[in-house]
């Protein structure tokens, strides 16, 4: 790929990020900034990871129980937000292409995707709550849903809510940091020279679809 | 070395005569106002503010600690309720720990130091940098904010399901320290990134500082062990404020894995303490010895070992937990690979100080009592590993001696060692070497004189937390009460000492203390982008110093 002259999609001169002055060139800083990410993905894997080793031992715990409330749950709704998100992660990824060929109109297009289907996921995760509530299959002592009383179906909601509000936050805050990204793909900035916001962006995103990928079976399906 | 790095512009030299573009004031008068110190990115100012607070972190700390001290001096009640008492312990543990022994040394000396020490001009992320201070005092004034309105009464290890049911407020002091928590991951990201990105030319990873590598390992653990304390504070506030039940037996949770998620993060975190104070000491020792570093690859692997098995001993908490035989056995093996590794770096500092021509000022007074802190606590560590000798001692003074002797004794030093080291570089000024010994001296027998009879107790059987005890155990509370004062005076000391040479100090010279660290090869105090003119050449290793006998002649330079 050329190195100055600009592709088709984009206004004029590829945009040059400066490079902070402590900083010895971009590339050190681009590297900085992607192991900095990498790093703090790493701490939030840990942070599931954490809720994952609770599941386990629950489970270990009231087998029973948790394999009859996990019935309970809409795998259809389920289903259906899981190949949202992975859709949603394949754009994502798509806009780091785009933004590596500086087509700066199609990563708007791809983010502006991205984020409606994780606004999607979030309306069918209402309806799902909704109905949690109604059915009053909620975390701890607001449990009482009468089709299910075993002991440690309760603990099962409790996890349930926990697991899936803390990634539900997590896709909120990947939409706030992929809507920022599109602000500046809009103003033109990416280019094969600078495209860093768009790639950690992107593998923020991933990490929401990936935490999913693990919560979807060990919620729904077993 | 290169010649030509530290040139100290003396207050008599002649001044150039384009001197505002020669002239480079050093990062303390570079923007005085108070929003240049407030809102900088500078890492130095950073850290300076870094010490400020934890400073008076370990001041309030230290007060909570006298109370107890005070209130343990007759066997029944003396200046307190029992409620307040269990609040004020609770407290000085939290306050130690999560506010000055986590970021002590890491916020304060690893964010002035680490970029030095590596050449570079700053650390890799500045914002971060500066955000994780701010949230570190977010962190605080929530927790204080607690304190103030109820306090807690649960110890600062929040056991459930008794933190779950008490009345008092947990909720915001355990908030506070879920965001300090964030503060720390983000200083470990910071370092780590610094360490793989920022070195400058010349500066492999095998001509790093000791300090940088311990620092890196600390970053490890506080990056992996901290998301987990994270989600189990906020499982704990949850569970108070909406009783899940998820660790309330009553309701079918689990206790004892609140203890596992505890202790994942918070053995580890006696490492995030321990090792920088490791880092310090393999600086201070090969300074003063005026001798290379014996070991130096064995000292900076064991401090990735030491992170590394840090994060498979946790069980040693549970022996008493209803833990199998089993696990209890495997946990005890692991935990006293520990011991192996923290040897490795003893040997090596012994073998650093011998036959080298010891220069005995303040930071070398540290030094031995760090090492005997280390061996004493380290040793009763190994006797804690055994699970037959745990059962008796658990909950017992005996712990509470342990772990304030390697913990606190050997992070107390190295903090008080890091400050009186670093000092002519942080500062430009020199502080009174007397009144240093004196206050080591103070210190180390103020420590003593508090822990052993603590030993004491412990193994006589006295539990720990209790408000009151039988009358046998009074004359040891008395003189660890004593010791207690007398490592108070210490402290009051070296605090008077030092602010006097932060105004009246003699100005020090660019390496008063003639060291081969990195960090001296640039000005003292050093200037706002930590080097003027080309950046120095790294041609030898860190600590790398001549024969004795050679190093009596004065510097080519």
């Amino acid at each position: 790929m050329q190195s100055s002259t600009a592709t088709a999609g984009t206004a004029g001169v590829p945009y040059r990020p400066q490079v902070a002055a402590h900083f010895a060139s971009l590339e050190v800083q681009n590297h900085a900034a992607r192991l900095g990410m990498w790093l703090f993905l790493a701490t939030e894997i840990l942070l599931f990871a954490g809720l994952f080793v609770i599941y386990a031992n629950y489970r270990f715990l009231f087998p029973e129980a948790f394999a009859l409330a996990s019935r309970e749950l809409n795998l259809n709704m389920g289903t259906f937000n899981t190949l949202l998100l992975i859709t949603s992660s394949f754009t994502a990824a798509m806009a780091v292409h785009y933004a590596k060929e500086a087509k700066n109109k199609q990563v708007v297009l791809m983010f502006v995707l991205t984020i409606l289907m994780a606004l999607g996921f979030l309306v069918v995760k209402y309806f799902e709550y909704s109905h949690k509530f109604h059915e009053h299959q909620l975390p701890g002592p607001y449990y009482a849903f009468p089709g299910l009383t075993l002991p440690g179906a309760s603990a099962y909601f409790t996890i349930y809510f926990l697991s899936t509000g803390l990634h539900a936050f997590h896709v909120i805050i990947g939409m706030i940091v992929l809507g920022w990204v599109t602000l500046k793909a809009m103003r033109n900035e990416f280019s094969h020279y600078n495209y860093t916001a768009v790639e950690l962006g992107s593998m923020y995103w991933h990490l929401v679809d990936l935490v999913w990928i693990f919560l979807f079976p060990m919620l729904y399906l077993i | 070395m290169s010649p030509s790095s530290s040139i100290a512009a003396e207050p008599g030299a002649v001044p150039a005569p384009d001197e505002h573009h020669e002239h480079h004031p050093s990062y303390l008068v570079d923007g005085t106002t108070v929003k240049s110190w407030l809102l900088t990115l500078d890492h130095k100012r950073i850290g300076v503010m870094y010490l400020i607070w934890v400073l008076l972190f370990f001041l309030i700390g230290g007060i909570y600690a006298l109370v107890v001290r005070l209130e343990l001096l007759t066997p029944g009640p003396t200046i307190i309720d029992a409620m307040t008492y269990n609040r004020a312990f609770t407290m000085h543990g939290v306050v130690m720990i999560f506010l000055f022994m986590i970021p002590a040394i890491p916020g304060a000396f690893g964010n002035f130091m680490l970029p030095l020490m590596l050449g570079a001009k700053d650390v890799a992320f500045p914002r971060l940098n500066l955000l994780s201070l701010y949230l570190l005092l977010t962190g605080a004034v929530i927790a204080i904010w607690g304190m103030i309105n109820g306090g807690m009464d649960t110890g600062w290890t929040f056991y459930t399901p008794y933190s779950t049911h008490t009345t008092t407020t947990v909720a915001p002091i355990l908030f506070g320290a879920f965001i300090i928590g964030f503060s720390s991951i983000a200083t470990g990201l910071n370092f780590i990134v610094t360490t793989h990105t920022m070195r400058a030319p010349g500066i492999t990873w095998f001509k790093m500082p000791l300090f940088v590598w311990a620092m890196y390992a600390t970053a490890c653990i506080q990056v992996l062990a901290t998301p987990v304390l994270g989600l189990v504070l906020l499982l704990v506030v949850g569970e108070h404020l909406f009783h899940f039940g998820i660790f309330d037996p009553a309701m079918g949770g689990d206790p004892v894995l609140f203890q596992h998620l505890f202790w994942f993060y918070s053995h580890p975190a006696v490492y995030i303490m321990v090792l920088p104070a490791f880092g310090v000491m393999s600086e201070v020792v090969a300074a003063f010895s005026r001798k290379n570093i014996f070991g130096y690859r064995a000292v900076a692997f064991s401090s990735l070992g030491i992170a590394f098995v840090g994060f498979f001993a946790w069980g040693h908490h549970m022996f008493v937990s209803g833990q199998s035989t089993f696990n209890a056995g495997v946990f005890a093996v692991l935990t006293m690979l520990v011991g192996v590794f923290t040897a490795i770096k003893v040997f090596n500092w012994v073998g650093t100080v011998y036959k080298g021509a010891v220069d005995f000022k303040t930071p070398f007074a540290y030094f031995c009592g760090f090492l005997y802190f280390t061996v004493f606590g380290g040793m009763t560590g190994v006797a804690f590993a055994t699970a037959s000798l745990d059962v008796p001692w658990h909950d017992t003074y005996f712990v509470v001696a342990h772990f304030h002797f390697i913990m606190v004794g050997a992070t107390i030093m190295a903090f008080m060692a890091a400050i009186h080291y670093w000092f002519p570089k942080m500062f430009g000024k020199m502080y009174h070497e007397g009144w240093g010994l004196v206050s080591a001296a103070l210190i180390i027998l103020g420590f003593n004189a508090t822990f052993i009879p603590q030993f004491l107790l412990g193994n006589a059987g006295m539990p720990r937390r209790y408000y009151e005890y039988p009358e046998r155990f009074q004359t040891l509370n008395v003189a660890s009460t004593a010791g207690a004062s007398l490592l108070a005076f210490g402290f009051l000391i070296s605090a008077i000492y030092l602010t006097y040479a932060l105004v009246y100090g003699r100005r020090a010279a660019s390496n008063p203390w003639r060291s081969k660290g990195y960090e001296w090869m640039t000005e003292s105090p050093p200037p706002t982008h930590n080097f003027v003119g080309p950046q120095p050449t790294y041609p030898e290793e860190p600590h790398f110093y001549v024969e004795p006998k050679k190093a009596e002649v004065p510097d080519a330079v």
